[in-house]
């Protein structure tokens, strides 16, 4: 679906943010990112959407390149607008393409179903928890059935059991849909529970330095599964070995 | 301290402030001409207040104008230096001139080019005023949320629904704090150009009084001009405040 040619991104101040990247991203992967703060991850998140440019090489999409709204984006903060309800947030990726109201509430009123807030469709995001609110940008993310979805360490805010609590519903939504995900994480837990391929970044300037599939059994105590610990474990040794070298 | 204590506290320590200049004016017998007590300040206000309410009027009614046009002219300017940086070069050091050149210096000049006395004064009262609206409107549109913008862009918004529909809901509470602070500097503005004018301008404004109340040596209507002066500037300090809050709660209202 997308391919990631060598891709290099350098900064006006010499900052070298990745270093020729590539990889493949197939329709219906839960791809998670993986590594440390400031190794790349989002800047090669940022390069998919098509909000920054590559330095060098290139990104090519099968379809040809996405049309406004086709891609979603869940940034780290909800970044909500305050002045607007749930539904008027959910609204908004179709607004800006001109869809009327009136057409598009059953799918305003799906996404919030999606993500469990169909009763809080009118409520401002000062009447909302850290949890609700990150519902609501999935729900926004998902509302113009986006062909990718890009997840930029989108829980890293919340605590624990709200984290939990999102990882299994996001994992849940994935299965239902067969959306494809970019989620870019620093939690090897949180990578080795969600997605169905890990790509483990190096630090700056960024590479992917290894690319580990996620053969889990879809069972409800994926937490404790034998194969969840044994990815926990050698995705820790992995990354002790990238950063001790 | 608890919130009680804290809204009585100004109202005690005004109370014992006049109680004391009071006392200070009855013990040491000090002329009215020199320091008018309390008393003798109600006294000119209760005899000429017709007078000085029309001068109060006056004088709002230019602060209000001058008030409104600072905000239609601040936002416009700030909506120019957001939407290209070349306007933004443009505008900024003239508008940081403007503001640091006394109004004083500048007021004879312009009651001589505008030839209405009101619109003078008007204008004199939006140089002084249009500043704080203007640059606490320009940082609020600066602050815009960058992970928003991203998404606007994302969804292919033009400029005009980036700017509609998040840059200037963002900046509005940037706009209202400036806007508080210029409705206090209208009024400055707005006597400050009377005085300057003084018989040459409307000839009726709050000033105008204390002006004409301190050549005929009638020094407790000059107080009393003074003292409706800062009763003015609280409620108009008071009010935008008031504003403020109103519009940002309806606005963030769960």
């Amino acid at each position: 679906m997308i391919k990631v040619s060598g891709v290099s991104k350098r900064f006006p101040n010499g900052t070298v943010a990745l270093d020729a990247v590539t990889t493949d991203i197939g329709r219906g992967d839960f791809v998670a990112l993986l590594g440390p703060s400031g190794c790349g991850k989002s800047t090669l998140l940022r390069l998919i959407a098509g909000l920054e440019r590559p330095s060098e090489g290139q990104i090519t999409w099968a379809d040809g390149a996405p049309k406004p709204g086709e891609i979603g984006f869940v940034f780290q903060d909800s970044t909500l607008m305050p002045w607007a309800s749930a539904a008027e947030n959910v609204f908004l990726p179709l607004k800006l393409r001109r869809k009327s109201r009136a057409a598009t509430a059953g799918d305003v009123q799906a996404a919030l179903a999606q993500v469990g807030l169909t009763d809080f469709a009118n409520s401002k995001p000062a009447a909302l928890s850290g949890g609700m609110k990150m519902r609501v940008s999935i729900a926004r993310a998902l509302v113009s059935r986006p062909k990718l979805l890009l997840m930029d360490e989108p829980f890293a805010a919340l605590d624990e059991f709200t984290r939990h609590r999102l990882q299994e519903d996001l994992r849940d939504l994935w299965r239902r849909s067969g959306n494809t995900i970019i989620f870019v994480t620093h939690s090897i837990y949180e990578a080795a529970y969600l997605a169905t391929r890990v790509q483990v970044m190096s630090a700056r300037p960024g590479r992917i330095s290894a690319t580990i599939a996620c053969d889990i059994a879809d069972t409800a105590d994926r937490r404790t599964a034998p194969d969840y610990i044994a990815l926990v474990k050698q995705l820790s040794d992995m990354l002790r070995l990238e950063f001790s070298t | 301290m608890n919130k009680t204590a804290e809204r009585v506290m100004p109202i005690v320590f005004g109370i014992a402030g006049i109680a004391l200049w009071q006392a200070s004016v009855w013990k040491f017998q000090v002329p009215a001409y020199v320091l008018p007590s309390p008393i003798a300040i109600v006294q000119a206000y209760i005899s000429d207040y017709g007078t000085l309410n029309a001068a109060l009027l006056s004088t709002l009614t230019v602060t209000i104008a001058a008030l409104l046009a600072s905000a239609a002219l601040g936002v416009a300017l700030a909506l120019a230096m957001a939407a290209s940086d070349l306007a933004r070069a443009a505008i900024q050091p003239w508008a940081v001139i403007l503001q640091v050149t006394p109004v004083v210096a500048i007021a004879p000049l312009i009651i001589i080019w505008v030839n209405q006395p009101f619109l003078a004064l008007v204008v004199c009262a939006t140089i002084v005023a249009f500043f704080p609206v203007l640059s606490n409107t320009a940082a609020g549109l600066a602050a815009t949320p960058r992970d928003l913008l991203d998404l606007f862009r994302l969804n292919g918004a033009t400029r005009l629904q980036t700017l509609m529909l998040l840059r200037l809901p963002a900046a509005l509470p940037f706009f209202l704090a400036g806007l508080r602070i210029s409705g206090t500097l209208a009024l400055v503005g707005a006597v400050v150009a009377e005085f300057v004018a003084g018989s040459g301008g409307f000839a009726s404004g709050l000033a105008y009084r204390i002006l004409e109340a301190g050549y005929r040596l009638q020094i407790p209507r000059m107080f009393a001009a003074l003292v409706l002066l800062g009763l003015a500037g609280i409620v108009i300090y008071a009010a935008l405040g008031l504003f403020s809050h109103l519009m940002l709660r309806r606005r963030d209202a769960a």
